[in-house]
C-alpha cells in the first residue's frame, strides 16, 4: 500500500496517491477508533441512559426547590421584602397574596405536596396547609390576615414564615446542610443539638466498619488464595468451587444463615451452651450488632477479595521464589521480601472492589446490624422509601459518591490505580 | 404436518386473543397470608362475577408510597388499586398520587341502608382513603418464659426486674414513644400532647434507654413471630394477625397481650393518574371489595377486624380451624378494654422530625 522507498533524504514519505504518510496513517487510525465507538455506541448509550442520567436525575434532586416559588409564586414575591428579625409577622399584602396563591394550588391540589415538603424542614406545616386548603375554598377575599389565622394559628406563627421565605429560592443547600447535622438559622450555619446529629456518626461508622470488613477479608483471603494457586489443580478446582458456591448463593439465604447460626438460641450459642464454656444467661451476643455485620459482610465479600489474589498469584512464577532461597533466604524472607510484593497488585484490586461494594451496602446491616451495626445507606434507603424525603436522600447519596471518589483518588495517588490488577 | 402447524398458531391465535380480552388488574397488597385472605375473601369472588377481569397480585404495600411517586414522576402508572395503611393513604392523599373518594357515593351501602361514610364512621381518616380493616400493633410473651407471673399491662416490657430477656420493638419511633410514656406515668389522653414537646420526646427516649441494650429491633412484622418461635425474646410487639397464626396455627407456646393495643387501620386507595376506564374498574373493585359481607368475609382467613360496624356481627369461624374468630379480633371487648388510639395528624406532622431524633438516640 504505501511507497516505502520513496522515503529517502528529507523527504516527507507519502503514500501512493501522493498523501503524507502521516496523514493517511491519522485517518486509517481515526477510521479504527470510530469503528471501534461504533461497536461499543449501544453500551455506551446503554449506560448513558440507563445509569448516569438517573444518577445525574438523582444528585440534582439534593439541590432543587422550585416547589415554594412555584405553588405560592406570589407569596413569595411578596415576602422578599419582609425581614424576619423584626419579629413582626408579614404585612396584609402577603397574606393577600397568600388568598391569590392558595386558592390556585387548592384547585392544583398542589398546596398539600408543598405542606409534605415544608414540614420537613419545620413540624406541623404538613397539616397547616392540608387544614387551611380545607377552609380556603369557601374563603372569600378581604381581611386575609385575620382569616388566615383565624383558620390556622399556624399562619400567625413567625416560624412559618421564616421557613417558607427560607425555602423560596430554587435552589437550596437545606439538605445538605442536614446531610451534615447542620441547619441555616437566623445567626447563620449551626449543628443541630447533639441529640439529634446521626449522619456523622453513621457515615463514621460506615467508614469504620468498611475497612474492618476489609481488614478481615485481607486476613482470610490471603491464604485461601495462596493455597488456590499452588495446590495441584485437581484439589484448587474443587477448593475453588467451594469458593465459589456461596458467591452463586442467594444473598439474603446466607444472611437469613447466618441469623440462624449467630443468635443467642443458635446453632453456635447452643453448642458452646452444650459445651460448657458459657452459661445459660451469659450466651455470646454474636447479631443484631456489629458484630454481626462485620462477620456476615466478611464471609459475604471474601470471594471478591479472593479472586483477584488469586488471579494475580497464578502469574507470579514459582522460580522467583525459588532463586532468592537459592540465594539464601529463609522462608519467611522469601515471601516477605519476593512473594508478597508481587501480590500488592491483587490486594489493592480487593481491597478497593471490597471497601467499595461494603460502604453502599444496604441489606446485610439492615438484617443483621441491630441499631450499631447499620450503614449509612439503610438511613438512604429509609428516606427514599419511608420519609419520602428524596432530596436528602440525594444529597447522603451525593455525599456517598463524594467520599469513594475521593478515596479512589487517595489510592492512585498512593498506590497508583495502574498497579491494580484483576489477572 | 403443515395442518398440525396451522392447527398449532391457530390455537395459539386463539388463546392470545382471549387473553387480550380479559383485561389485567394489579392490586397491590402485603403477601403473605395477609393477601391470601383477600384473594379468598374478594379476588376469587370477584373474577367469578367478572370474567373479563384477570387480577394480579403484587407485595410491594410496604414500598407503595415510594414506589407511585416514582411511576407517578415517570407518568407510568402500573398498578390498579393498593393496599396501604392509614398513615400511608394520608401521605399519598397529599402527595396527591391518590384518588379521593366520594365514599358515599362510590361505596356500597350497609344492608340497612346506612351510608358507607356513617357505617366507616371515624375510620375514613383520609379522604382517599377506603377502610378495610382494623389491625392492632400489641405484645406476644413466651408463655413458658414469664415464671409463675405472666405480664398483665404493657409496662411488663420495660420492666427487665420481673421478665428479663430480650423483647423486641420496631425500630422506629411510632408506637414505642407512646408506651414507653403510658409506662413513665403519663396519662393516656396526654400522650400526644407531652409527645408534642421537645422535653417530651427526651422523656419517652429516656424511659426507652433503661431496656436500651435488651431490645431487639425488627422492621419486618415477621420478625416478632420468628423471634418468639425461636425463643430469642420474651416478649415482642408486633401485628395481632401475625401473634395469631403463631399462637393458632403454628401452636407455639405464646399469648397475646392485649393491654394498650394501638388500634390501627389498613385500607385501599386508588392511584392518580390513571385511564378513565381503569379507574372505573378500580372503584367498580372496591366497591365490592369493601361491602359489608366481604368485609366479614375476610376476618374467616386472619383475625383483623372489619373496619364496617356492619359487617361485625357476621364474622363467623376460622375457614380452616373452625375456631370462631371474633375473640381473637382487636376489637373483642375483652380484648378492648385498654386501647390506645394511633393520632394520625400528630405523627403525619411530626414523624420526621420525632423519627430523626429515636434514630440518633438508636446509633449511641
Amino acid at each position: 500500500m504505501t511507497d516505502m522507498t520513496a522515503g529517502s533524504g528529507g523527504e516527507v514519505l507519502t503514500t501512493r496517491d501522493g498523501t503524507p504518510l502521516k496523514a493517511a496513517l491519522a485517518i486509517a487510525l481515526r477510521r479504527e477508533k470510530m469503528r471501534a465507538l461504533l461497536l461499543i455506541a449501544p453500551l455506551l448509550l446503554f449506560i448513558l441512559l440507563t445509569f448516569i442520567a438517573p444518577i445525574a436525575d438523582m444528585l440534582f434532586r439534593s439541590v432543587e426547590n422550585d416547589i415554594v416559588r412555584n405553588t405560592l409564586p406570589e407569596t413569595v414575591i411578596a415576602l422578599q421584602d419582609w425581614d424576619s428579625t423584626t419579629g413582626e409577622l408579614p404585612d396584609d399584602a402577603v397574606y393577600d397574596a397568600l388568598f391569590v396563591d392558595m386558592k390556585a394550588a387548592v384547585a392544583a391540589k398542589e398546596h398539600t405536596k408543598l405542606g409534605s415538603r415544608l414540614n420537613y424542614e419545620s413540624p406541623g406545616i404538613a397539616s397547616l396547609f392540608r387544614k387551611t386548603g380545607r377552609q380556603v375554598k369557601k374563603m372569600e377575599p378581604g381581611n386575609a390576615k385575620e382569616k388566615f389565622i383565624e383558620i390556622h394559628k399556624g399562619w400567625g406563627e413567625l416560624n412559618v414564615w421564616k421557613t417558607i421565605q427560607q425555602f423560596s429560592p430554587s435552589y437550596t443547600d437545606g439538605y445538605y446542610l442536614a446531610a451534615v447535622d447542620a441547619k441555616r438559622t437566623s445567626e447563620g450555619i449551626v449543628s443541630k443539638p447533639e441529640a439529634e446529629q446521626i449522619y456523622f456518626t453513621l457515615f463514621g461508622r460506615t467508614f469504620f466498619m468498611s475497612v474492618v470488613i476489609t481488614g478481615f477479608c485481607i486476613l482470610l483471603g490471603y491464604p485461601i488464595a495462596f493455597l488456590l494457586a499452588n495446590l495441584p489443580l485437581r484439589t484448587s478446582n474443587l477448593l475453588m468451587i467451594l469458593v465459589l458456591l456461596p458467591f452463586w448463593t442467594s444473598l439474603l439465604v446466607r444472611t437469613s444463615a447466618w441469623k440462624v447460626l449467630l443468635q443467642q438460641q443458635g446453632v453456635i450459642n447452643e453448642t458452646l451452651y452444650q459445651l460448657g464454656f458459657v452459661a445459660d444467661d451469659g450466651r455470646l451476643e454474636l447479631i443484631n450488632n456489629q458484630t454481626g455485620t462485620i462477620i456476615a459482610m466478611t464471609h459475604i465479600l471474601l470471594p471478591f477479595m479472593i479472586l483477584p489474589l488469586y488471579s494475580v498469584m497464578k502469574t507470579i512464577s514459582p522460580t522467583y521464589v525459588r532463586a532468592a532461597k537459592s540465594l539464601g533466604a529463609n522462608d519467611w524472607t522469601a515471601f516477605w521480601r519476593v512473594y508478597f510484593p508481587n501480590t500488592i497488585a491483587g490486594i489493592g484490586a480487593g481491597s478497593i472492589l471490597v471497601f467499595i461494594l461494603s460502604i453502599g451496602y444496604y441489606i446485610t446491616p439492615e438484617l443483621v446490624g441491630g441499631r450499631e451495626g447499620t450503614f449509612i445507606s439503610n438511613r438512604i434507603a429509609y428516606h427514599i422509601s419511608s420519609s419520602l424525603n428524596w432530596g436528602l436522600a440525594a444529597s447522603l447519596g451525593t455525599i456517598l459518591l463524594g467520599i469513594v471518589l475521593i478515596f479512589y483518588w487517595a489510592y492512585d495517588k498512593i498506590v497508583g490505580i495502574d498497579n491494580v490488577k484483576l489477572g | 404436518m403443515k395442518l398440525k402447524t396451522l392447527t398449532l398458531a391457530l390455537t395459539a391465535t386463539v388463546f392470545a386473543s382471549s387473553a387480550a380480552i380479559a383485561e389485567d388488574m394489579t392490586i397491590v397488597s402485603w403477601g403473605g397470608a395477609y393477601s391470601a385472605s383477600q384473594n379468598n375473601a374478594y379476588h376469587k369472588p370477584y373474577m367469578a362475577n367478572n370474567a373479563g377481569v384477570n387480577i394480579i397480585n403484587d407485595e410491594s404495600a410496604a414500598e407503595a408510597v415510594a414506589k407511585l411517586r416514582a411511576m407517578n414522576e415517570a407518568g407510568n402508572v402500573t398498578w390498579d388499586v393498593v393496599d396501604v395503611v392509614a398513615a400511608d393513604a394520608i401521605r399519598l392523599c397529599d402527595e396527591g398520587l391518590a384518588m379521593e373518594i366520594d365514599h358515599d357515593a362510590m361505596l356500597a351501602s350497609a344492608p340497612d341502608g346506612t351510608s358507607a361514610s356513617d357505617d366507616f364512621g371515624d375510620l375514613i381518616v383520609s379522604d382517599c382513603f377506603i377502610p378495610q380493616i382494623v389491625y392492632s400493633t400489641t405484645f406476644g410473651y413466651r408463655t413458658d418464659k414469664v415464671g409463675g407471673t405472666p405480664p398483665a399491662d404493657v409496662c411488663a416490657v420495660f420492666d427487665t426486674a420481673a421478665y428479663p430477656g430480650k423483647r423486641s420493638l420496631e425500630k422506629r419511633p411510632i408506637n414505642n414513644m407512646e408506651w414507653a410514656l403510658l409506662c413513665d406515668g403519663v396519662a393516656k389522653d396526654k400522650v400526644y400532647d407531652v409527645l408534642g414537646t421537645p422535653a417530651g420526646v427526651d422523656q419517652a427516649l429516656a424511659k426507652l434507654d433503661s431496656i436500651k441494650d435488651d431490645v431487639i429491633w425488627w422492621s419486618a412484622g415477621a420478625d416478632t413471630p420468628q423471634l418468639l418461635a425461636d425463643g430469642e425474646v420474651v416478649m415482642g410487639s408486633t401485628y395481632n394477625g401475625r401473634l395469631f397464626a403463631l399462637i393458632e396455627e403454628q401452636k407455639q407456646p405464646v399469648a397475646m397481650l392485649w393491654d394498650a393495643q394501638v388500634f390501627d387501620l389498613d385500607g385501599w386507595i386508588i392511584p392518580t393518574g390513571l385511564s378513565e376506564e381503569r379507574t372505573k374498574r378500580a372503584l367498580d373493585y372496591v366497591k365490592f371489595a369493601t361491602d359489608t359481607q366481604r368485609l366479614a368475609d375476610q376476618a374467616k382467613y386472619i383475625s383483623y377486624g372489619p373496619a364496617r360496624a356492619s359487617s361485625a356481627p357476621l364474622v363467623g369461624k376460622h375457614e380452616a380451624l373452625g375456631i370462631d374468630m371474633a375473640p381473637h379480633m382487636p376489637t373483642d371487648p375483652n380484648n378492648a378494654k385498654n386501647t390506645f388510639l394511633y393520632n394520625y395528624e400528630f405523627w403525619a406532622d411530626n414523624r420526621d422530625d420525632i423519627d430523626a431524633k429515636f434514630q440518633a438516640w438508636l446509633a449511641k
